[in-house]
C-alpha cells in the first residue's frame, strides 16, 4: 500500500456516528411542515373574512378560553424541556415522569380544542358554513391533529424508554420529538396571533 | 407600432404557413395585431442568440469530434474570465430588450384599457365602445347586449371600427373567452367579472372558441362573431329582437348543462340579468355576492344566519345550502357595478392592477375584480 | 357514461357496484392484455420460484442501487401506459373531423388527457429522475448509501402505490376528467360527483408522501455524507443539481400536498375553500397549485442539466468549462423558480404590471439557463468529443431545447400568451422542452449509467435506431401543434370542424408512430444487450473514461460501494486518480457497517394504499380500520431497534480480491 493510495482513501475510517444525520433530516421535513401550515395561514389570509353572511369572529371567539390553550400549549413546551433535561442527566425516572406530565397538557389543550370545535358546530358555524369558518377550522384543526400526532408519539416513546431505558436511539428520537413539540408550539403562537388576536381587535 | 419588423416576421411565418387559416398570424384588430407584431419580434430578438447557438453546437460537435487529431485538445481548460461574461451578458441583453419590449406591451395590450385607435390611425377618443356581456355557459357562450336590449347563444356580431367593451363571467366553472383575430383570450370565472378590449377593423366571419377546458361538452362550445358594418349590425339586432325573452326563469333553463346549442336570439333581456349571473344570485331569493361581501364588511351576520337549501339544479349543491338575501336588482346595480377610473387610453406604463405611489386606488370601491385577491 | 346525479352509498363497499367495472369495448380490451400479460409475469415468476428472490433481494432491499432501478423500472412501465394515452389522443384528434365524432366519447377522451398529463409527470419523469438521483448520486459522493435507507424503501413504495391507484382508475370506476391539474369548480364535488377526482387526489397524495420523503432523503445525503475533502465546490455538477432539485422538492411538495388536502375537504367534508357560493375563491387553488407546479418543472429538469453536464465533460475528454459558473446557474435558477408561478395564468385578469412582473421574472431564468447551454458548448470547444450514444442524445437536446427555451420565453410575454395559451402552441412548447429536456436526458443517462450498474454496455446498433426515430419523430409530432397552436387551435379539444387543420393532425399522429417505434427500438435495445451481455462485459468499471468517482469503483458496484471511502482532492477525482496512477487498495480491509433489509416499506406503503382506495370508494369502515393498521404497523416497525449489520472483513476481501483478479485479466 502506498502513500498515495493512503492519500486517495480513507484507509482508517472514521465512524460516521449512528444516527448523525437523524436531526438534520427531521429538522428539513419541520421545515416542509412548516410550508403545509404557511399555505393555510395564507389561505385564512385571503379567505378570513368572507364570512358569506354568516358569524364572523367577534361572534365565535372566546379569547379567554384561546388564552388558556395558549398556556396549557406553552407549559407543556416547559414540562417538555423538563423531560429532556432529565434525558440528558441519564435520569429515567425523572424523563418519563415529566413526559407524563407534558402528555396531560397536550391532552388537555387538545380536550379545550375540541370543546371549541363542538361549540361552534353547536352554533352552526361548521366549516361549511363560510369560507372564513373553512379555513379556520383547517388550519387550528391540522395543528390539533399535530398535536394528537405528537401526544401519540409521546406515549409510544415513553413506552420505549421504560423498556429500553435512555439508550442513544431513544434519546435521538426525543430530541426530534422535542423539535416537534417546540415547532408546534411556534406556529400556535402564530396561530393565536393571526387567527384570533388579529381578529378580535 | 414602434418595430418595423412586422412584415420581416410575417413573411417569415407566412412561409412556413403557407396556405392555411391562421387566425392568430392574420388579425382583424389593432389588438390582435400588436399581439401577433409582438410576438413575432420577440421570436426574432431571440433568434439573434438561438441560431448561433444551435450553429455552435453542430460546429464544435464536428470540429472537435474525437476523430479530428489536428483540432486544439486542452483537457485541463475549464475557464475563461473573459468568455464567462460574455456567456452571462448576450442572454442578459436580449431579456433586457425584451424585458422592456413586454413591459411596454404588456400595458399597452392590457385586456382591460380602452382602445386609443382603431388600427387605421384614427383616434377612438369619445367613440363610446359597444357594451357586451358574455357569460360561459355550460356547453355555450351567452351574449347580451345591454344597450340594444338583445341577447344571443352561440353567435355575435358587432359593428367594424366600433370598440367593444366585454365584460365576462361564468355560470358554473372556469373557461376562457377566445376570439384569436380580435384580441387576446381572458378567463371567465364564476362569480368575478373580467373585462377584454377590442376591435374588428374590417368585416367578416370570425371563429371564438373556449379556450379553458371546462368539461364534456367543451370541444362544442364555439361561435361565429360577425363583424359587420353599421347597417349590417342594425340588422342583426332587428333579427335578435324577433326572439324571446330572456328573463331568469329562461336563463336558468339555459345554464343547465347541454352541448352543441344551436344560435338562438332573445329580443329582450331583464333588467340586472348580468349582474344578477356575475352575484351568483339569478335563482330567487338566493343572497346576491355584492350583499354577502357588504355584510362581511361589517363583520357578518353574528350566529343566527342559518343556510337554505336549493331545491332541484343540482343534488350535490343542495347539501352545500346557500345564504337568502333581500337585495333588488336596483341596489346589486349600485352595489356592484361602480364607475371605475378608466386606465388611461394611451400612457403606457399604468395598468389595471396596480397605481402609481400615492395615487388613490379606483378599485378600492369595486367588489368584485379579481385584482382585488 | 358519465356518472351524474345523486351516488348511493352503501355501508359495506361504499359507491363500489358493479356499474363501476366499465364496459366500454376499449378499456375491457386493455384490461385483457394486462390481465393476460400480468397473469404470464405472475406465472413465469412463480414457476421458475423467483417470488422469493424478488422479496428478499429486490423488493425488501434499502440498497440505494436497487431502490434507484427499481424506480427506473417503474417509470419505464407507467411511460408505456401514459404514451399508450398519447397515442390514443393523436388518434382522436387526426379522426374527428367532418362531422365525425372520433371513436372516443367525452367521457372516455377526457380522462385520457388527463390520465396522460397526471402519468407522464407523477410517475414517469418524477420516478426517472428520482431513480436516477438514488442509483448516482451516494456513488458520486462516495458514500455507502443513502442516509435514510428504509425511508428511501418506503418511499419508493409509496410512489408504486400512487402510481397503483392511478392504474386502478382504469379498471375500476374512472379517471378524473379535469386536466393534470384538476382546477376547481370543475373538479368540486358538484361538477364531478364521482370517483375520478378522488383517485387523482388519493393517487398523488400517496405518492407525494413518498417524494416529500425521498427529498428530505437525498437532502441529507448530500449534505451529510460526503467523501472527505468533497467539499460543496468540489461536488460533482449531478450532485450539485440533485441537490438543488432535492431543496425544490422539499419546499414546493408540501403546498401541493396542502392544496390537495384543501380540495379533498371541499369534496368530502363540504367546506368552501375553491366553490364561489360561500365566500370561496377558485384563483386561490390556481395560484396554490402553480406555486407548486413551476417549481416541479425544475425538479424534473435541473437532474438532467447534471446529467448533460456529466456526459458533455465525459464525451468531450475535457474538464467541464465554467464549473463555478454552472452551479451558480443551477442555484439562481433554484431560487427564481418560485417567482415565476402567474405566468400559467396571464389571461386571468391581473393587472398589466403584474403581469409584465411575473413575464420578466420567468424571461430572467433564461439566463442562467442559457449560461449552461454556452458552458456545455465551451466544453465541447478544444475537446475530443467522442460520439457515443450519451453524446448523441446531449447533441439532440442541445439543439431541441433551444427551440423549446425560445417558444417557452415567448410564451413568458404577456402579450403573445394572450394569444397563444392554451393553445397547442403551448402544448408543443411543454413537450418540446420536457421531451427535449427530460425525456432525451433520461435515455442518455440510462445508457450513461446502463454499464455501471450491469456490468454491460447497451447495443449501440437499436440504442442508433432509437434515437433517430425518437429525435424525428418528436418533431414531427410536435411541430405540426405549433403551426396549430398559431393558428388558434385550443387543447383538450375533442372534436373538430374546420377541415384544413387535419393534415396537421395527421402528421402529428405520423410521428407518433415515429416515436413508439423509438419506444420499441429501445425494448428491442434492452432485450439484445442482455441476450449478449457477455460480448459487451465491461469489467474495468470504467467503460467511458469517466471523471467522477462512481467510474471508481467495480460494474455493477458491491453492496458496499466501496471498500474504503475515496478522498477527495480535485472537482474530477478519478480522473485525478487515474492521472496520477492512485493504486487501488488491495487489503487491510475492514468490516463494513450496512443497514438491513426490511419489509416494513411494503407494508406501510401496501397499507396507506388501501386507505387511498378505501378513501376513493367512500368504504369508510375499511379506510379506518386500514389505517389504524398503518398506525399500529408503523409504531410496531419503531419497536425494532435492530436495524443494521456488518459486512465481515472476510467477506469485503474475498469481493475485493475477485475485483483484483478481475483488473488485472
Amino acid at each position: 500500500m502506498t502513500s498515495l493510495t493512503a492519500k486517495y482513501y480513507d484507509l482508517e475510517p472514521h465512524h460516521h456516528p449512528e444516527g448523525a444525520s437523524t436531526g438534520l433530516g427531521f429538522w428539513i421535513y419541520l421545515m416542509s411542515d412548516c410550508l403545509m401550515f404557511a399555505v393555510l395561514f395564507a389561505v385564512y389570509g385571503v379567505l378570513g373574512n368572507s364570512y358569506a353572511a354568516g358569524p364572523g369572529p367577534k361572534d365565535l371567539f372566546d379569547l379567554e378560553l384561546v388564552a388558556i390553550n395558549t398556556g396549557l400549549l406553552l407549559f407543556s413546551s416547559i414540562t417538555f424541556g423538563f423531560a429532556m433535561l432529565a434525558a440528558q442527566k441519564g435520569n429515567k425516572a425523572g424523563t418519563l415522569r415529566w413526559l407524563w406530565v407534558t402528555l396531560g397538557f397536550g391532552l388537555a389543550f387538545l380536550a379545550v380544542e375540541l370543546y371549541e370545535f363542538h361549540h361552534l358546530i353547536e352554533l352552526g358555524a361548521g366549516p361549511w358554513r363560510s369560507a372564513f369558518l373553512s379555513s379556520f377550522f383547517a388550519l387550528v384543526g391540522t395543528h390539533g391533529l399535530h398535536v394528537a400526532f405528537g401526544s401519540l408519539w409521546l406515549i409510544v416513546l415513553a413506552v420505549q424508554i421504560a423498556q429500553k431505558g435512555l439508550i442513544p436511539a431513544n434519546l435521538r428520537r426525543m430530541t426530534c420529538l422535542s423539535m416537534f413539540w417546540h415547532f408546534l408550539d411556534v406556529v400556535w403562537i402564530g396561530v393565536f396571533t393571526f387567527v384570533y388576536l388579529i381578529k378580535m381587535i | 407600432m414602434p418595430f418595423k419588423l412586422r412584415w420581416l416576421g410575417l413573411s417569415a411565418l407566412t412561409l412556413v404557413l403557407m396556405g392555411c387559416k391562421s387566425e392568430v398570424l392574420d388579425p382583424a384588430g389593432p389588438v390582435a395585431l400588436e399581439q401577433r407584431d409582438l410576438l413575432i419580434s420577440s421570436t426574432l430578438l431571440m433568434l439573434i442568440i438561438i441560431i448561433p447557438v444551435m450553429v455552435l453546437t453542430v460546429w464544435f460537435a464536428w470540429v472537435y469530434r474525437a476523430g479530428n487529431k489536428a483540432a486544439d485538445y486542452r483537457p485541463n481548460w475549464d475557464h475563461s474570465t473573459k468568455l464567462e461574461l460574455v456567456i452571462w451578458a448576450a442572454p442578459l441583453f436580449i431579456i433586457i430588450s425584451l424585458g422592456a419590449l413586454t413591459w411596454v406591451g404588456t400595458h399597452m395590450t392590457d385586456p382591460y384599457r380602452p382602445l386609443a385607435e382603431d388600427g387605421k390611425g384614427q383616434s377612438l377618443e369619445g367613440v363610446e365602445p359597444l357594451n357586451v356581456q358574455v357569460v360561459a355557459l355550460d356547453w355555450k357562450w351567452l351574449f347580451i347586449l345591454p344597450e340594444e336590449g338583445v341577447a344571443s347563444v352561440n353567435e355575435l356580431a358587432v359593428p367594424v371600427g366600433r370598440p367593444v367593451e366585454f365584460h365576462l363571467t361564468s355560470d358554473s366553472v372556469m373557461n376562457a373567452f377566445y376570439i384569436p383575430a380580435m384580441a387576446g383570450m381572458i378567463y371567465a370565472m364564476p362569480g368575478m367579472q373580467t373585462e377584454l378590449n377590442g376591435l374588428f377593423d374590417h368585416a367578416g366571419t370570425f371563429q371564438g372558441t373556449a379556450s379553458h377546458y371546462s368539461g364534456a361538452g367543451f370541444s362544442g362550445m364555439k361561435f361565429k362573431v360577425h363583424a359587420l358594418d353599421d347597417k349590417g349590425f342594425a340588422d342583426w339586432v332587428a333579427k335578435a329582437k324577433q326572439g324571446a325573452v330572456l328573463d331568469s326563469a329562461t336563463y336558468l333553463a339555459l345554464a343547465e348543462k347541454s352541448e352543441k346549442n344551436p344560435v338562438a336570439y332573445y329580443g329582450q333581456v331583464e333588467e340586472g340579468l348580468f349582474a344578477r349571473a356575475v352575484n351568483l344570485c339569478v335563482i330567487e331569493g338566493k343572497m346576491c355576492q355584492a350583499e354577502m361581501m357588504a355584510l362581511d364588511m361589517k363583520g357578518g351576520t353574528g350566529v343566527a344566519t342559518p343556510l337554505a337549501s336549493l331545491p332541484g339544479r343540482n343534488p350535490a349543491l343542495a347539501q352545500a345550502g346557500f345564504v337568502t338575501g333581500v337585495c333588488t336588482v336596483e341596489e346589486l346595480l349600485a352595489a356592484s357595478l361602480p364607475e371605475r377610473a378608466p386606465i388611461p387610453r394611451t400612457e403606457p406604463l399604468l395598468g389595471h392592477g396596480l397605481t402609481l405611489p400615492g395615487a388613490p386606488n379606483p378599485l378600492a370601491t369595486l367588489p368584485l375584480s379579481p385584482s382585488d385577491l | 357514461m358519465a356518472v351524474t346525479g345523486p351516488i348511493e352509498t352503501s355501508l359495506l363497499f361504499g359507491r363500489l357496484t358493479w356499474d363501476a367495472i366499465p364496459t366500454d369495448p376499449i378499456v375491457l380490451a386493455t384490461f385483457a392484455v394486462v390481465a393476460l400479460g400480468g397473469g404470464a409475469l405472475f406465472a413465469l415468476l412463480t414457476w421458475y420460484r423467483l417470488w422469493g428472490y424478488l422479496w428478499t433481494e429486490w423488493f425488501t432491499s434499502v440498497d440505494h442501487k436497487k431502490i434507484g432501478i427499481m424506480y427506473m423500472i417503474l417509470g419505464l412501465v407507467m411511460f408505456v401506459r401514459g404514451f399508450a394515452d398519447a397515442v390514443m389522443m393523436r388518434l382522436q384528434q387526426v379522426l374527428a373531423f367532418g362531422g365525425s365524432e372520433g371513436y372516443l366519447n367525452s367521457h372516455h377522451y377526457d380522462q385520457v388527457f388527463t390520465a396522460h398529463g397526471v402519468i407522464m409527470i407523477f410517475f414517469v419523469a418524477m420516478p426517472f429522475v428520482t431513480g436516477l438521483m438514488n442509483y448516482i448520486v451516494p456513488l458520486q459522493i462516495g458514500a455507502r448509501d443513502v442516509s435514510f435507507p428504509f425511508l428511501n424503501n418506503f418511499s419508493f413504495w409509496m410512489t408504486v402505490g400512487g402510481a397503483v391507484i392511478i392504474m386502478a382508475s382504469l379498471f375500476l370506476g374512472e379517471f378524473a376528467q379535469t386536466g393534470w391539474l384538476a382546477f376547481p369548480p370543475l373538479s368540486g364535488i358538484t361538477e364531478s360527483p364521482y370517483v375520478g377526482v378522488d383517485y387523482y387526489i388519493w393517487g398523488l397524495q400517496v405518492a407525494g408522501v413518498g417524494t416529500t420523503l425521498s427529498g428530505i432523503n437525498l437532502l441529507v445525503t448530500i449534505i451529510k455524507m460526503r467523501a472527505p475533502g468533497m467539499t460543496i465546490m468540489k461536488m460533482p455538477v449531478f450532485t450539485w443539481t440533485a441537490l438543488c432539485t432535492n431543496v425544490l422538492i422539499v419546499a414546493s411538495f408540501p403546498v401541493l400536498t396542502m392544496t390537495l388536502i384543501l380540495l379533498t375537504l371541499d369534496r368530502y367534508v363540504g367546506t368552501n375553500f375553491f366553490t364561489a357560493d360561500l365566500g370561496g375563491n377558485a384563483m386561490m387553488y390556481v395560484n396554490l397549485i402553480w406555486i407548486w407546479g413551476h417549481p416541479e418543472v425544475y425538479i424534473l429538469i435541473l437532474p438532467l442539466f447534471g446529467v448533460y453536464s456529466e456526459i458533455t465533460a465525459t464525451f468531450s475528454g475535457k474538464r467541464l468549462f465554467g464549473y463555478s459558473s454552472m452551479v451558480y446557474a443551477t442555484v439562481c435558477i433554484t431560487v427564481l423558480s418560485y417567482v415565476v408561478w402567474l405566468h400559467h395564468f396571464f389571461t386571468m385578469g391581473s393587472g398589466a404590471s403584474v403581469n409584465a412582473f411575473f413575464g420578466i421574472t420567468t424571461m430572467v431564468i433564461s439566463i442562467p439557463t442559457g449560461a449552461k447551454i454556452f458552458n456545455w458548448l465551451f466544453t465541447m470547444y478544444r475537446g475530443r468529443v467522442r460520439f457515443d450514444l450519451p453524446m448523441m442524445w446531449t447533441l439532440a437536446f442541445m439543439l431541441t431545447f433551444v427551440i423549446g427555451g425560445m417558444t417557452g420565453v415567448l410564451l413568458a410575454v404577456p402579450p403573445a400568451d394572450f394569444v397563444l395559451h392554451n393553445s397547442l402552441f403551448l402544448i408543443a412548447h411543454f413537450h418540446n422542452v420536457i421531451i427535449g429536456g427530460v425525456v432525451f436526458g433520461t435515455f442518455a443517462a440510462i445508457t450513461y449509467w446502463w454499464p455501471k450498474a450491469f456490468g454491460f454496455t447497451l447495443d449501440v446498433f437499436w440504442g442508433k435506431v432509437s434515437f433517430w426515430l425518437w429525435v424525428v419523430g418528436f418533431w414531427v409530432a410536435f411541430a405540426p401543434l405549433y403551426v396549430l397552436g398559431l393558428m388558434g387551435v385550443t387543447r383538450r379539444m375533442r372534436v373538430f370542424d374546420d377541415p384544413d387543420l387535419q393534415i396537421w393532425f395527421a402528421i402529428a399522429a405520423f410521428g407518433a408512430v415515429l416515436i413508439a417505434g423509438g419506444i420499441l427500438a429501445m425494448f428491442i435495445q434492452f432485450a439484445v444487450s442482455i441476450w449478449k451481455r457477455n460480448e459487451n462485459r465491461d469489467v474495468t468499471g470504467d467503460p467511458w473514461d469517466g471523471r467522477t468517482l462512481e467510474w471508481a469503483t467495480s460494474s455493477p458496484p458491491p453492496a458496499y460501494n466501496f471498500a474504503f471511502t475515496p478522498v477527495i482532492h480535485d472537482l474530477d477525482p478519478w480522473t485525478e486518480m487515474k492521472e496520477k496512477a492512485v493504486p487501488r487498495p488491495t487489503s487491510g480491509f475492514l468490516p463494513i457497517h450496512m443497514p438491513k433489509n426490511t419489509g416494513a416499506g411494503v407494508v406501510l406503503a401496501g397499507l396507506a394504499t388501501i386507505v387511498g382506495m378505501a378513501l376513493i370508494w367512500y368504504v369508510w369502515w375499511l379506510a379506518a380500520a386500514s389505517f389504524l393498521a398503518l398506525i399500529g404497523a408503523a409504531i410496531a416497525h419503531t419497536f425494532n431497534y435492530n436495524r443494521d449489520y456488518h459486512i465481515p472483513a472476510e467477506e469485503v476481501t474475498r469481493v475485493e480480491d475477485a475485483r483484483t483478479r478481475q483488473l488485472e485479466a
